[in-house]
């Protein structure tokens, strides 16, 4: 870098501006650094070989973040965006030569600062956070002279007026907190199921994704699973948060004393498959052992006993919801769930207890 | 032409090499061996014209069934405590069992595992096998080649199909996933169409049954599209970190990513050691 030094007539050395910094009114650039006098105890200097050393590491890395960073604009220009092969050749170019250049200029900076300024510990001031006394008493001066001017005390009515102005403006965000609701209701427990339908039919139970009603004397294979949406509401996404169904096929032995069979068809029995615990799709269903498992939380249902817990968080079983079949052969729903589906909420109470005393 | 053949001095040379004997005696037993078994009654013609007939590929199964499957399900599948009975379970639970490698089950584990193939266990052995134990009551039987051709699916409609009645133990794209005891969801990534359908119409283990009254076999053929169409797709962050979704990408980013970028704060900030002067 000696090119930079000026030979003045008076054989004066006097270094050139280096582009990009201030004028050198003080100390010049390219002088030795004025914090760090050489020989203090607590300034170590770097090595000057390894500071060499690592002065071109740090030249070829600025090489390398220049060379990226026009490749960067190059790509730009070069892969147009278009079809999806090339978008994803362009963002690959665009991101790839971006990261190279951003990750070069780091490690450089970082490199330069590491390895070639000298260390030493600096210690920085700080000053107190209070205000000095002069400055605190002028701004109550003038907060009490503005105070006095303003009349706030003498002109009662300006005054009053004021507050009336303010106390509505206070009391809206209290107003709004009414868009929270309204309280659900009895909205949690029912589900389109016990709903009458438009031609006064029961509802049929159709296959999620086909929309097909199913035919009891179809759904015949021992182990079979279906998904099963109510009729007239297969993409009614609030509805179907409450009425999905899981339908499952058993052989008639299999089922145990917690599932009520009059609710059943031939084998036939349908569960809710919204999760009791916090209202996760339960419809990991194995076949061999009729566990359901859910697969948020490891709550495990026996499908064979009336959907009972016998593993994981989840408080209750999974709704049975009573079905037949209707005079053409299709399976329909007796009635709605008999208790509320899926999770607990504030107002549910022990709806088992009142579903059993309705019964009786 | 005279040299560019071969002349009479080098093949004398050739002839009288110490090798020369055994590259003689080879050829000729060679010769000989090839004649016989090409004038022989041939093993396998005799095989393939028996199992022409479906009564002597139905024994030809009973027999290979004797061998390797009768320990465990019984001399006439009748089932035993160790394994199921496989009378009326059809040829397709078979081609899908021994085809996938499931069957002979190896070791005891909560499920058969996909692996390779017995010796035994070829194409013709299973079509077989499965001859037998489809005549023992019946069941799903293979579906044909063209019942299983993606390229005749919908991948879209088989895509909402897969969605409502697959992904909650498969996976989204297919990868599998956990079951409840040790048992797991298989991925479907190397599973053939044929043993997609298959699985589909005979719920091998413990997968629940998918019968062709309810999904109909084109709605299957729409699935089978739609699971091969995803395995082509390219991951665009260059890997799909075994597609299960957020638990891989977050254990990446949390581990690999936050690790790095701890790394490269130490670095940054980190005091060299003072070296004495």
């Amino acid at each position: 870098m000696t090119d930079n030094n000026i030979e003045r007539p008076e054989g004066r050395v006097v270094p050139a501006r280096v582009v990009g910094t201030p004028p050198a009114a003080g100390p010049s650039l390219g002088e030795e650094p004025v914090h760090a006098p050489p020989g203090d105890p607590g300034v170590v200097e770097q090595d000057p070989a390894a500071a060499r050393r690592a002065e071109r590491v740090v030249a070829l890395l600025f090489t390398i973040a220049f060379l990226a960073g026009a490749g960067f604009i190059a790509s730009y220009v070069t892969f147009q965006v278009g079809d999806i092969d090339s978008t994803a050749t362009s963002n690959f170019a665009l991101g790839g030569t971006l990261t190279l250049a951003l990750l070069s200029l780091a490690i450089g900076i970082t490199v330069w600062v590491r390895q070639i300024m000298p260390k030493y510990n600096l210690v920085q001031e700080r000053h107190a956070m209070v205000s000095d006394p002069e400055t605190r008493e002028y701004v109550k001066e003038t907060f009490l002279q503005g105070a006095n001017e303003s009349g706030f005390v003498k002109h009662g009515l300006l005054r009053r007026t004021l507050l009336l102005a303010a106390a509505p403006l206070g009391l809206a965000p209290l107003v709004l907190l009414k868009d929270l609701g309204p309280l659900p209701g009895t909205v949690l427990r029912h589900t389109v199921w016990g709903k009458p339908t438009e031609n006064g039919k029961p509802r049929r139970l159709v296959v999620e994704g086909t929309g097909q009603p199913i035919r009891a004397a179809d759904f015949n294979s021992p182990g079979g699973i279906l998904s099963v949406v109510p009729e007239g509401y297969e993409h009614d996404l609030n509805e179907l948060a409450k009425a999905t169904l899981i339908l499952l096929k058993l052989r008639q032995e299999e089922f145990k004393s917690g599932t009520n069979l009059n609710w059943t068809h031939d084998g036939i029995v349908a569960y809710s498959k919204i999760c009791t615990h916090v209202g996760c799709p339960a419809a990991l269903y194995e076949q061999t052992t009729h566990h359901i498992l859910c697969p948020c939380h490891q709550s495990t249902f026996d499908a064979a006993d009336g959907a009972k817990v016998i593993f994981g968080p989840a408080a209750r079983p999974l709704p049975q919801l009573p079905i037949g079949i209707d005079d053409e052969g299709y399976l329909i729903a007796k009635s709605d769930f008999h208790v509320p589906v899926g999770p607990s909420f504030w107002e549910r109470g022990d709806a088992e207890a009142e579903a059993r005393e309705t019964k009786s | 032409m005279i040299g560019t053949g071969i002349s009479v001095k080098s093949t004398t040379a050739r002839r009288r090499h110490p090798l020369a004997r055994v590259a003689v005696v080879a050829l000729a037993l060679g010769l000989l061996g090839g004649g016989y078994a090409l004038a022989a009654p041939n093993g396998s013609t005799a095989d393939a014209a028996i199992a022409s007939g479906k009564a002597d590929d139905t024994a030809q199964g009973k027999s290979l069934f004797v061998a390797h499957c009768a320990s465990c399900h019984g001399m006439n599948a009748e089932g035993t405590d160790k394994a199921p009975t496989l009378i009326g379970v059809g040829a397709a639970a078979v081609d899908f069992q021994v085809s996938s490698g499931r069957m002979p089950m190896g070791d005891a584990g909560p499920q058969a595992l996909r692996k390779p193939r017995p010796e035994w266990a070829t194409d013709e052995a299973i079509s077989q096998l499965a001859a037998y134990v489809q005549s023992l009551g019946g069941g799903p039987t293979i579906p044909t080649a063209d019942q299983v051709d993606p390229a005749q699916g919908d991948p879209a409609k088989g895509g909402e199909l897969f969605r409502a009645n697959c992904i909650q133990c498969h996976n989204f794209t297919g990868s599998g996933g956990a079951l409840t005891y040790g048992k797991h969801a298989p991925t479907l990534n190397p599973a053939t169409p044929t043993e997609i359908y298959e699985a589909m119409i005979t719920g091998p283990q413990a997968m629940p049954v998918f019968n062709d009254t309810t999904i109909s076999p084109e709605q299957k053929r729409d699935m089978i599209a739609y699971i091969t169409h995803v395995r082509k797709q390219v991951d665009p962050g260059g890997s799909g970190l075994m597609r299960i979704g957020p638990v891989t990408e977050g254990l990446v980013a949390w581990i690999a990513g936050i690790g790095l970028l701890s790394l490269a704060a130490i670095w940054i900030t980190a005091k060299r050691r003072r070296v004495k002067a």
